[in-house]
């Protein structure tokens, strides 16, 4: 636990690893996006638009795995104390409510000319607008302390209280009999959708996951130089200080 | 269990001796439920028909009024520094000022519902199953609470923050809150109102807990 701990060691592993990311995410995103939009047949029922299936259901897969690794990160952080957890789970929540975001709006163009409507206050779509307001209330409690050591630490606590929603999410289709329609790929006694969508989807959903991560340590990584910078710029400033005052 | 009675007779004296603090809720609760038949028109079948739904939203406003003010006062006089040092745990204080909170602000709008609730004209036969519902919802809307309030000790904006952290909780309470007591609603009240149990049994431990987890972090 406590070897990955090290900020620096972090910033010497992640280096060469990063070009690897983005290739293999550029690379899955491409072959997905190809499948998807190209090889992958129309539906018999929905046309051409259940290719908006291939952003919208990844996106939503995203927001839950987002918002469990964030609660993940959080209890680290509030355990162990783990520096980088606790960076790790303050840059997740922007990715996490923008894959949140994207799910909602992809939902909402979709269910448009499939069902008729924008928005229904069905049980799946209003516990993901209550992930979304989840991930702005973790971004607004973390940035609203002076102290950003005791804002990061109630934001992992809200994390973790806001945890409760994600198996309400997954489950709230199979609980609640309503507009969206019930899992088909991760179920009991495999998928019920046809391989000819379900193979572009998985590689979809991997390619997202990989983008994830990328951005994930991108950021990861900006933040810690942000906090070198301005660590730097301190002893600059007590450095003129004592110039001045002696 | 000495301590628990001190803390929470303590935070009843005070809001008494602080002049009807604890009546604002109800009195904002009144108010702001009868500005719908202003809003929506007085023809009593739609007011009859929203009135579970406006009586809910109510109450979750009105439990959120004095939140902010939970834990400050004795997080800026050090009151809540000796609270963490007595041997009461945190988490029974929490407890105990989330009960104080309650008294104050849930159990006067038990007492108005009703009175709200037929002047919204709703149905007489379903008012026992709503009291019921408020009865055991609204202590879980205290608790919920109590964790934001604990949260937002010290931050900026702290009103504002605790209602934009704690409605997203409390939406599942407003959902089988509604469905428990709505004539209109689908199958048997009476398991959303074991649903309603259920979170309150949920929460009775879980917010406590996460509540003086926060409020450790701000005394740090």
């Amino acid at each position: 636990m406590h070897r990955f701990a090290n900020p620096a060691r972090f910033m010497r592993l992640s280096e060469p690893a990063l070009p690897w990311l983005a290739t293999a995410t550029a690379l899955l995103l491409g072959v997905g996006l190809v499948l998807a939009l190209f090889v992958a047949p129309p539906d018999y029922q929905q046309g051409e638009s259940v290719r908006i299936m291939f952003i919208h259901v990844p996106s939503a897969w995203m927001a839950m795995c987002a918002y469990t690794s964030l609660a993940a990160a959080s209890a680290c952080a509030l355990i162990w104390r783990h520096p980088l957890a606790e960076i790790a789970a303050e840059e997740t929540a922007p990715l996490g409510a923008t894959f949140t975001g994207l799910c909602l709006v992809s939902g909402s163009l979709w269910g448009q000319p499939m069902w008729g409507t924008w928005w229904a206050w069905d049980a799946r779509m209003t516990s993901v607008l209550v992930l979304f307001f989840l991930y702005l209330g973790y971004m607004a409690l973390s940035s609203a302390f002076d102290d950003p050591v005791r804002g990061r630490r109630a934001a992992a606590i809200l994390a973790l209280v806001g945890f409760v929603n994600v198996p309400i999410i997954k489950f709230s289709v199979d609980w609640w009999n309503t507009l969206h329609q019930p899992a088909s790929v991760l179920r009991m006694g495999g998928p019920t959708i046809d391989p000819s969508l379900l193979w572009p989807l998985l590689v979809m959903g991997l390619a997202f996951t990989l983008l994830f991560a990328t951005l994930l340590v991108v950021r990861m990584r900006a933040a810690l130089i942000e906090r070198k910078i301005r660590a730097l710029e301190v002893t600059q400033l007590e450095a003129a200080d004592s110039r001045v005052f002696g | 269990m000495s301590g628990f009675r001190a803390l929470l007779l303590r935070d009843l004296r005070l809001a008494f001796r602080q002049g009807g603090d604890g009546l604002m809720a109800v009195i904002f609760f009144v108010l702001a439920a009868l500005l719908f038949p202003f809003g929506l028109g007085p023809e009593p079948e739609a007011l009859a028909r929203d009135a579970v739904g406006i009586v809910w939203v109510m109450a979750l406003l009105a439990s959120l009024l004095a939140l902010d003010r939970l834990f400050q006062g004795d997080w800026e006089d050090g009151t809540l520094d000796l609270m963490a040092l007595s041997p009461l745990p945190l988490e029974l204080a929490v407890l105990a000022k989330a009960l104080a909170h309650w008294l104050l602000s849930g159990l006067p709008l038990l007492v108005a519902a009703p009175i709200v609730a037929s002047m919204l004209q709703f149905d007489a036969a379903s008012l026992p199953r709503l009291v019921l519902a408020l009865a055991l919802g609204t202590p879980t809307l205290s608790l919920l609470g109590a964790v934001g309030a604990a949260l937002t000790l010290g931050a900026r904006r702290a009103a504002v923050l605790v209602s934009l952290l704690v409605l997203p909780l409390e939406i599942p309470v407003l959902i089988f809150g509604v469905a428990a007591a709505d004539p209109a609603g689908i199958g048997d009240g009476l398991t959303h109102v074991m649903v309603l149990g259920a979170l309150l049994a949920l929460a009775l431990p879980l917010c406590p807990w996460a509540a003086a987890a926060a409020l450790r972090q701000a005394l740090e």
